[in-house]
């Protein structure tokens, strides 16, 4: 198992999270919800001088506004970092997650049928497979008297066999592609050069993916992304590489992190994880909740020209960061925000984003998040924190989610 | 009551269809459609209400 190394922020230790804050400061993902609250007592719209000047609201009408305006705001970048990709609005370099109008409706139209909740619902049984087949080496492991880590044992396996299926790519090449995940999304704060680096890399890896697909055509998303016309036109070889960026990267750390936290949640909550178990009637707004309260994915824009929003002097190219998950536990638009209850009922959560940019992955998200639970919580009913919070590691980055999640589980 | 889903605002959230799949359907592209001419019976009122009250993009309305 590789252990990623996550560089720390270039720009060194966080004076005050409200005027110098760095989500890429690992105290960032392990404090999030209490600097969150702090931000949004004391300046809703907080803004630090790093990676070139970055935004962050953290109330939800001023998140839900920016997701709304795509005049003000462009999507031609979404991750905020050292490196500013050149690709160019309105296509950028994965759509349709980085592109813009008009552009990007068109390009989303390509990519929406097979993500629609009809056909995702056909890879149930495919995913439940997946997470029995990890869940009796898990056993094993429980049997031998082994810790074991939800993390790295369950939660990182399931979206990256899931998607690498999908597109028809090797399975043995899992562990690549949570290095290209780790390369684009964690390591924010790399050497400009070393992340070129990496970004040529996963690009030419898709490239040969690509040519294998050209010289053994099968039906898989690949195949259909290289047949699918836009405009009367086959896809141009890059933009069928950007479009399977987009659905392996995005499909990968997110849903892991979303499986992860939820997990986290059962382990350090006992009375809740009871409950679920006990009454599995439950689990349809017990998933929409830990996705409501752990949403793992905070987006990102670029301002696309100066203009004044609320007060705050906004200069074209300067980051805005879009955390869905701050938005979730604001306690104007919840009631109770801050507190997890797993019957919440009405629970108009925004954990895979609004506006035209709703996660394209969420029906697949929510089948992986909610199987995964349902088999763990069948297997391991009782399980709690091997090494209390000393044990957790967290994301850095944009994804919030526990990598390592070490576990005592008291029977099999 | 009878529902009604603004096809301008709903992005696929994909909320009420899993709440209430005999009041809502989906398209190829996952955005939601009323089933019939929405007319809702009495004993799905309550689910009715729920898929509106969860919708992200509040692109449900009910009228009665």
């Amino acid at each position: 198992m590789t252990t990623y190394n996550t560089p720390a922020s270039i720009y060194g230790p966080v004076a005050d999270w409200a005027t110098d804050f760095d989500h890429g400061d690992p105290e960032y993902n392990r404090r999030a919800h209490e600097i969150w609250a702090d931000l949004r007592g004391r300046c809703p719209v907080a803004h630090s001088d790093r990676y070139g000047g970055t935004w962050l609201p953290v109330t939800h009408e001023h998140v839900r506004e920016i997701a709304y305006d795509t005049e003000n705001f462009t999507s031609r970048a979404v991750v905020v970092s050292t490196v500013v990709p050149e690709d160019p609005a309105p296509i950028g370099g994965a759509p349709p997650i980085t592109s813009d109008p008009p552009f990007h409706h068109d390009a989303r139209r390509l990519v929406l049928p097979p993500f629609s909740p009809k056909k995702i619902a056909e890879w149930e049984p495919e995913v439940r497979r997946l997470c029995n087949d990890l869940l009796d080496r898990i056993e094993s492991d429980v049997r031998e008297g082994r810790e074991v880590d939800a993390a790295v044992a369950y939660a990182q396996h399931i979206p990256v066999n899931v998607i690498a299926r999908m597109l028809g790519f090797p399975l043995a090449d899992d562990e690549l592609f949570r290095e290209f995940v780790h390369e684009i999304l964690e390591n924010i704060n790399g050497e400009p050069d070393e992340r070129m680096r990496a970004f040529e890399r996963i690009d030419a890896y898709l490239m040969a993916q690509i040519d294998d697909h050209a010289a053994n055509p099968r039906d898989d998303l690949t195949g259909y992304l290289m047949n699918v016309e836009l405009g009367g036109e086959k896809l141009p070889k890059e933009l069928v590489g950007g479009f399977i960026l987009l659905l392996l990267v995005a499909g990968i750390d997110t849903t892991w992190s979303a499986i992860g936290s939820s997990l986290w949640h059962l382990a350090t909550n006992a009375s809740d994880r009871r409950r679920l178990v006990e009454d599995p009637s439950l689990m349809g707004t017990a998933i929409e909740e830990f996705l409501r309260v752990y949403a793992p994915v905070t987006m990102a824009r670029l301002v696309a020209q100066d203009h004044d929003f609320h007060g705050c002097p906004m200069k074209k190219d300067e980051w805005v960061l879009l955390p869905f998950p701050a938005a979730n536990l604001d306690p104007a638009e919840f009631e109770d925000a801050d507190r997890v209850l797993i019957d919440r009922a009405e629970n108009r959560h925004a954990a895979f984003g609004l506006g035209i940019h709703r996660c394209l992955g969420s029906n697949l998200a929510r089948l992986e998040l909610r199987v995964a639970v349902e088999e763990f919580l069948k297997r391991f009913p009782d399980f709690e924190l091997a090494r209390d919070e000393e044990g957790v590691v967290w994301s850095v980055g944009q994804i919030r989610g526990p990598r390592k999640l070490p576990v005592r589980v008291s029977s099999v | 009551m009878r529902i009604h889903v603004d096809a301008e605002k709903c992005q696929g959230h994909n909320r009420c269809y899993a709440i209430a799949p005999e009041l809502f359907d989906v398209d190829d592209y996952g955005n939601a459609v009323v089933i019939g001419d929405g007319a809702v019976p009495a004993e799905l009122e309550e689910r009715a209400r729920l898929a509106l009250a969860n919708c992200p993009e509040f692109a449900i309305t009910i009228t009665e």
